[in-house]
């Protein structure tokens, strides 16, 4: 330092710093990078199923099991869109609005875990499927079941931010932090997108 | 002029405290520096712990028919050996120098998530207990094993529950897992703290290269780090829930494993080796008096090299017998990578060229890192070739290779850096004689070892047998083996004690004892909770030289 501290002359000036010095929001890309982490993970599992796709040695299969979950995946992705309208209203400085749209998020995520939980009800006690049945079984139960789990995570998160609009905590300048989650939820969204393309449309 | 020299704090006079105090200070901190240190400071005993069970092994294969250590036991130190070295020593190490450097380098005042740097430390650091713990309680119910005895990268079938009884697999597994939730934690953290939080002015093409590389190793760790924490759930679900993933009897496939385990296992090496070139992109242009040699091409070969390592991972499978098209491709692909990683050799090489170099410790270390990685890299684009690798697969050429790749090429800097960066950390320099003791005992040790380690691979020695009749042609050559360990145990011991005798009375070492070009020699040494008091602002790759040199400053230029 002394030696830096110690130049005198200085014949031409440095360049001014730059005059607006604009970083992305660590919040953002922390999301951002969990969800590449995430998305590492889902992958592995989604391969596994892709490759024992008809490898079980007896059944039940697939084909046999499994319905299409139409309401289930409707009511998932449509709290993609609430939660977008529940940030908007936040943006705008409107804490009712907010929880008018977040406490439908809450509830179509719940009706979709509820709906899982039928369905597994039926494959568990209606055909004797589970994870050490067969093939199929160990698949389903592991990319399916980690999907839900993420539902839930989520869902605790989102619970946990309507307890803080419910209670007055929640302000305008917190739409950037719930918008973060909400990436969070869409992602969650998406990898249903690509389970329900793998185990419900190619897997059966 | 610029804000860099201005309102730097002095070090208070040290304060008495007691320990208990001290204690609670660091096992609470949330401080990069701190846990930096603590990353660095668990490597090294993780590294001490697992040098032990290697020195234990080569006794045993010193000489033929050999009964120091049984079967079982023999077992158990190669799996541990490996496991340790890599979760609990390459990564930690990366994280260690990633945690404390990246802030000073790049003019922040800590992580972006100070709390969650904290967590992914205790989780790693707790991962590699667990693991440990499976001596004392491994045995699980069955009285079955202690360690893991699985081998580092635990091949199914022999991970079933039928053919690995008890927990000691259990222990291999969840240790692993718990210890890499911290590392990808981390690596998120890192990775958002280089992209959001760089001082004004230094942008992506005035960033230091260690920077850089931090940046693209942390992405490349969030990208194959959770495949193997996957594999391993999986491998959870088999032994827990009677799952059938690597259950051959029921459909499974024993390959998929080795196939999750390597797209996780060879980028991984990538990741151990990335810190080491960070190190030497810091050390080599200092030590030699000149600005780095071809800036943009090691960004983009760094880039390359993190893009090709993730389609090079079967190439550990060539013996499974892939069909010819994939042997095809991944022996392309893993001779593919030795261009980006040329590329760096020769642009170190033509920092030095013309250069005024300065044998100091860590530019010694970076010199010999130079020699043992093209090596290292030689014999590796060997084992790209199929035949060759068919002949010698899993055998002591194979363990030669890559302990040059991650003794010579990683260690090797690891020493650099500690030997550069000791005096930051600690206001106090090494010692340059006994470092020259260290250097030239560690080296020549472990060039006898490893060198002498590819004959009996050549030979046709398999790895990870625990004793060999005499006879085959061996004999000598692992006893040379065997005694270059005791070499590089002497050198180390040199290395250890320079460390604990400078710590109390190494020579003072002022804010910037190598005349240095990057940020955090611009502070005090060590540097204050805050780092900077002024957030700096850079103008060139060099801040400090610009500040040091107004006359002809690089900003100039660049």
């Amino acid at each position: 330092m002394s030696a830096a501290s110690g130049s005198i002359a200085a014949p031409s000036a440095p360049p001014p710093a730059p005059a607006s010095w604009n970083l992305p929001d660590k919040g953002r890309v922390g999301m951002a990078c969990l969800i590449l982490t995430e998305s590492s993970f889902f992958a592995i599992f989604v391969v596994a199923y892709l490759f024992y796709i008809g490898k079980s040695l007896h059944g039940p299969y697939p084909a046999e099991v499994l319905d299409l979950p139409i309401l289930s995946s409707i009511c998932l992705l449509s709290s993609s869109v609430t939660i977008v309208f529940a940030i908007r209203a936040l943006r705008a400085g409107s804490t009712a609005g907010f929880v008018a749209w977040w406490l439908p998020t809450i509830l179509l995520g719940l009706a979709f875990l509820i709906l899982t939980g039928v369905e597994w009800y039926g494959l568990i006690v209606g055909h004797g499927l589970w994870v050490d049945t067969n093939l199929f079984g160990t698949t389903f139960y592991s990319l399916v079941g980690f999907h839900a789990f993420h539902v839930f995570v989520g869902l605790s998160l989102l619970t946990l931010v309507l307890v803080f609009g419910l209670t007055g905590h929640l302000r305008a300048e917190h739409a950037e932090r719930t918008e973060v989650l909400s990436w969070y939820w869409h992602f969650v969204d998406t990898v249903w997108i690509v389970v329900f393309t793998v185990v419900y449309v190619v897997g059966r | 002029m610029t804000v860099l020299d201005e309102g730097i704090a002095r070090p208070r006079p040290a304060e008495r405290v007691s320990a208990w105090v001290t204690v609670h200070d660091w096992a609470t901190t949330v401080d990069h520096k701190k846990l930096g240190v603590m990353y660095i400071s668990s490597a090294l005993v993780f590294f001490l712990i697992a040098g032990l069970e290697a020195s234990l092994m080569r006794i045993q294969l010193a000489v033929p028919n050999n009964d120091f250590l049984p079967p079982t036991t023999f077992n158990r130190l190669f799996t541990m050996h490996g496991t340790t070295m890599v979760f609990l020593v390459g990564m930690p190490m990366f994280f260690g120098f990633a945690n404390y450097l990246t802030p000073l380098m790049i003019g922040a005042r800590d992580l972006a998530f100070p709390r969650l740097n904290s967590f992914g430390f205790w989780l790693f650091l707790f991962g590699g207990l667990l693991l440990y713990f499976s001596f004392l309680g491994g045995a699980g119910l069955y009285g079955a094993g202690t360690a893991p005895d699985v081998g580092w990268f635990a091949y199914s079938p022999l991970t079933g529950r039928a053919f690995s009884r008890g927990n000691s697999t259990d222990y291999w597994i969840l240790g692993i897992l718990v210890s890499g939730l911290g590392s990808t934690a981390t690596a998120l953290n890192i990775a958002t703290t280089i992209i959001t939080m760089r001082c004004p002015g230094m942008t992506w093409g005035k960033m230091p290269l260690f920077v850089w590389l931090m940046l693209v190793n942390c992405l490349l760790t969030l990208i194959i780090l959770t495949p193997l924490t996957a594999a391993q759930v999986m491998l959870l679900f088999d032994r827990f829930l009677g799952a059938h993933f690597f259950d051959t009897q029921a459909g499974g496939s024993a390959v998929l494993w080795q196939h999750f385990f390597w797209f996780f296992g060879h980028p991984e090496v990538y990741v151990l080796i990335l810190p080491a070139f960070a190190i030497a992109n810091e050390i080599v242009p200092v030590f030699s008096r000149k600005p780095l040699f071809g800036y943009p091409f090691m960004v983009g070969a760094t880039v390359m090299i993190g893009f090709i390592s993730m389609s090079v991972w079967a190439h550990h499978m060539f013996v499974v017998g892939l069909s010819a098209a994939a042997n095809t491709f991944f022996t392309a692909s893993t001779m593919a990578i030795a261009v980006p990683t040329g590329i760096k050799i020769f642009n170190w090489l033509g920092t030095m060229y013309g250069g005024k170099i300065r044998f100091k410790m860590p530019m010694l270390w970076c010199t010999a890192f130079l020699f043992s990685f093209v090596i290292a890299g030689l014999t590796g684009v060997m084992l790209a070739v199929v035949p060759w690798d068919w002949q010698l697969s899993d055998s002591y050429f194979v363990v030669a290779h890559f302990h040059f790749v991650l003794i010579g090429g990683l260690l090797f800097n690891i020493f650099a850096a500690i030997y550069y960066w000791f005096p930051k950390v600690t206001g106090r320099m090494l010692d340059e004689k006994l470092g020259r003791l260290h250097f030239w005992i560690f080296t020549i040790g472990f060039y006898l070892t490893f060198t002498t380690m590819h004959f009996p691979g050549l030979l046709g020695m398999p790895r990870r047998i625990y004793t060999y009749e005499a006879g085959r042609g061996w004999d000598t050559l692992n006893l040379i083996t065997t005694l270059g360990v005791a070499v590089q145990a002497i050198g180390l011991l040199f290395f250890l004690w320079n460390v604990g005798r400078s710590l109390l009375r190494g020579d003072p070492a002022g804010d910037d004892p190598w005349d240095a070009w990057t940020l955090e020699w611009s502070t005090t040494s060590p540097p204050p909770d805050y780092n900077f008091e002024t957030v700096p602002v850079v103008h060139s790759r060099r801040p400090l030289w610009d500040l040091k040199h107004p006359e002809d400053p690089d900003w100039k230029y660049e």
